[in-house]
């Protein structure tokens, strides 16, 4: 681009000459209800440089991006301010809107008073709506300042490394090989295949799991495009969107450390399953077993169901075990019941004889698995739910038969006591133990502890990792088949990227004001990318930054006893402006 | 806006509570930041938040312009190991935080009013502590007269 120069710092603009929209967004009345948005609009409209002050519904909407576009327009808008949710969902989308009407979107910023101010102060709308006019006024003081950018575009490699061998793995390793994507697919386990690759008939189709592994690995080797490291383990990554050099610890002996180049990671570690604690739901007695334990015994019965050698004329399901819990797992694992209703079935099936009694608190069989739980109850299956604060209760009886004590809520919260042959813990996912992958990769968790998406509906497999994506049960409880969908979903991803052949990074990178450098070289030490070089400037020796080489951290920025180097989108000057700018917050 | 939130900004004045600048980063502790939020855990509306793309990027005059400006305390919300730009990333936000303090203490401010943890991106609970804590600490330092 010919209107930045290099190695200057950004030039403020006259804040009277500035043309700024200020949008103020209700989400829906996520932010409204505790913040009065039209006081927001009054408080900043006379703001300098503001000419369009606004509030929206749903600023994120078609209908509120296509009035912002028509203003930008319209008003010959230089600058874009939104007050909304976290700049992490709708920067992009805000971006999109300026570039398509005609702005640079560099000139766009975003307030976050929704997270940062709605949601943490539901018990105080006075001080939140104060707060959110201190926030929109730090941020137009901010845009004041902004220059148009146009972003660094870097070639990309045309590889993509693949973590986990598990069904959502291998799927998108196909995916990737079939665009044209190399692939490097690390496999911690010796050998591919994952929780699937163990599982005998699946809801809803009966497809093997085994089978269906086969298949997938049958496909993987018929594609030399990719290669597969099992018993493999991700050890480093270095590098950024587009670039990654990522070290692979490979079985050898002794263990060997190489090192591949890809342009994307895809993050396919799967799950863990709970493990009840001793005594849950008498986890530890004879015939007491978990779903997991439960469906490796039927996938391998063919004739009467039998445990330990006994046969098993009666069972009792008891779920959400581990789940649901305000102490534990708060989450919904969202597969149990429909497995269990699978399972139940396959007991049937095996003897139609044995009773089954699933002792549930609610019944989540959603879409056309509701089919299986219909099934199940027409096999002759007895659904029993228990009141939430009174889950049944496991016990060994004297003749060292199980019984169940339950209240059926439903027929006139009685207490039944129930002897059985097996009782079955219906247990959910869990995240797996991944805590070494998780600092190698930097990657956010969520609060159950599941790799976390940047937005469920909007990007669904993206993380706040550019270019590394997560598919599959390490984002959360699925069913196989959502985990090939989104293994598929992060193909897509990838390929979109990768097959443009370069890729668009942030231009917020450091840049050195000349006339104030003395060349110390103290910004050259503190950078350890080796972005920074001396260079003789009209008879003088100064510091350069390589824009390719900088990662945009701003280290180099305090160490400069010149104050010479400032980060784009974070300069001296704009910060200061922002900080005066927070603390104006009383209403017009 | 909704009647509800109209009437509830008519029928209270709030006691000032102190405001407290943060500096976070976009990565790290800015997503613990929004998840405090999203868990509608409450902390003081006098928090404010300016978020970096690393702590060791944050200038020690920014944190003495933003005390004489009229913020009570500063914190920095800082990467801790978690870093993904910079191994030396804690050493180097420690120098900043040292500097700062050199900074205000010429100016005769409390050096208490510079503040650090490390918020990870899931430090939802921790953050609003930090917030909870610092903002009585601050109230405590108003009335022993600090600058």
């Amino acid at each position: 681009m010919s209107e930045q120069p290099q190695n200057r710092p950004l030039a403020p603009a006259a804040p009277s000459a500035r043309r700024i929209g200020v949008y103020v967004c209700h989400c829906g009345g996520n932010i409204s209800d505790y913040v009065d948005v039209q006081a927001v609009v009054d408080a900043v409209k006379d703001e300098p440089g503001v000419v369009v002050s606004k509030h929206m519904m749903f600023a994120c909407s078609d209908a509120g991006q296509q009035e912002m576009e028509q203003d930008i327009a319209a008003s010959n808008l230089d600058g874009l301010v939104v007050a909304s949710c976290s700049p992490k969902l709708h920067v992009v989308t805000f971006r999109g809107v300026a570039r398509r009407a005609g702005l640079n979107p560099y000139e766009y910023s975003q307030a976050n008073i929704r997270e940062q101010c709605s949601w943490a102060h539901t018990d105080d709308p006075v001080g939140a709506t104060s707060k959110a006019i201190g926030l929109v006024r730090g941020v137009i003081a901010r845009t004041r300042l902004t220059e148009p950018l146009e972003p660094l575009v870097v070639e990309t490699t045309q590889k993509a490394l693949v973590i986990g061998g598990g069904i959502s793995g291998l799927r998108a390793a196909v995916g990737l090989a079939d665009l044209g994507i190399g692939v490097f697919l690390v496999e911690r386990e010796p050998e591919v295949g994952g929780w699937v690759g163990r599982l005998g008939s699946m809801y809803p189709h009966e497809r093997d799991g085994r089978d269906l592994i086969a298949h997938l690995v049958s496909e993987v080797k018929k594609r030399p495009a990719i290669k597969v490291f099992a018993g493999a383990e991700v050890v480093s990554k270095a590098g950024s969107f587009g670039n990654y050099q990522v070290g692979i610890r490979v079985a050898a002996d002794p263990p060997e450390t190489i090192t591949v180049a890809v342009g994307s990671i895809v993050v396919a570690t799967g799950f863990g399953t709970y493990g009840p604690a001793e005594s849950e739901f008498g986890a530890g007695l004879d015939g007491v077993v978990t779903l997991t334990e439960f469906k490796e015994l039927i996938d391998a019965t063919s004739g009467s169901l039998r445990y330990r050698g006994k046969p098993v004329r009666s069972l009792a399901y008891i779920y959400c075990v581990g789940s649901r819990q305000p102490a534990g797992n708060e989450y919904c694992s969202r597969y149990c019941c429909a497995a269990t209703a699978h399972a139940s079935i396959r007991v049937s099936e095996l003897d139609p004889k044995v009773r089954q009694y699933h002792l549930y608190r609610d019944i989540r069989t959603y879409g056309t698995f509701e089919l299986l739980y219909t099934e199940a109850r027409k096999d002759g299956a007895v659904y029993v739910k228990y009141p939430d604060d009174a889950p049944p209760v496991v016990t060994m009886e004297k003749s060292g038969g199980l019984a169940v004590t339950v209240r059926d809520l439903l027929s006139g919260d009685e207490e039944l006591e129930i002897p059985v042959d097996l009782v079955v813990l219906v247990t959910g996912m869990v995240p797996r133990k991944n805590e070494d992958l998780v600092g190698i990769l930097k990657l956010p968790l969520g609060r159950d502890g599941f790799f976390n998406e940047i937005h469920p509906k909007l990007r669904p497999v993206e993380t706040m990792v550019d270019g590394v994506l997560i598919a599959g049960a390490c984002q959360g409880p699925k069913s196989s088949a959502e985990s090939v969908a989104s293994g598929l979903a992060a193909v897509t991803q990838s390929a979109s990227v990768l097959k443009k052949g370069v890729a668009e990074l942030d231009p917020l990178v450091a840049t050195v004001d000349p006339d104030k450098c003395t060349w110390c070289g103290k910004c050259q030490d503190a950078c350890p990318y080796g972005a920074i070089e001396k260079l003789s400037l009209n008879g003088r020796e100064v510091a350069a930054i390589s824009e390719a080489g900088c990662k945009g951290c701003g280290g180099c920025v305090p160490i400069c006893p010149e104050k010479a180097i400032d980060l784009r989108g974070y300069t001296d000057a704009q910060i200061t402006a922002m900080i005066d700018g927070l603390l104006q917050e009383a209403m017009a | 806006m909704t009647a509800l939130a109209a009437a509830r900004v008519d029928e209270k004045v709030p006691a000032p509570a102190p405001r407290i600048l943060v500096f976070s980063t976009n990565n790290i502790s800015d997503p613990g930041i929004d998840l405090a939020g999203s868990a509608h855990l409450h902390y003081s509306p006098g928090v404010r938040v300016i978020s970096l793309p690393c702590t060791s990027g944050i200038r020690p005059s920014w944190i003495l312009h933003a005390v004489k400006q009229g913020f009570e305390g500063v914190f920095i919300a800082s990467d801790g190991d978690e870093c993904a730009y910079l191994p030396d990333c804690a050493k180097r936000a420690s120098r900043i935080v040292a500097e700062a303090q050199t900074l205000l203490k010429a100016e005769g401010l409390a050096p208490q009013r510079l503040k650090m943890a490390a918020i990870c991106s899931v430090c939802a609970e921790n953050f609003a502590r930090h917030m909870n804590q610092f903002s009585e600490a601050l109230v405590a330092l108003r009335s022993t007269g600090a600058n």
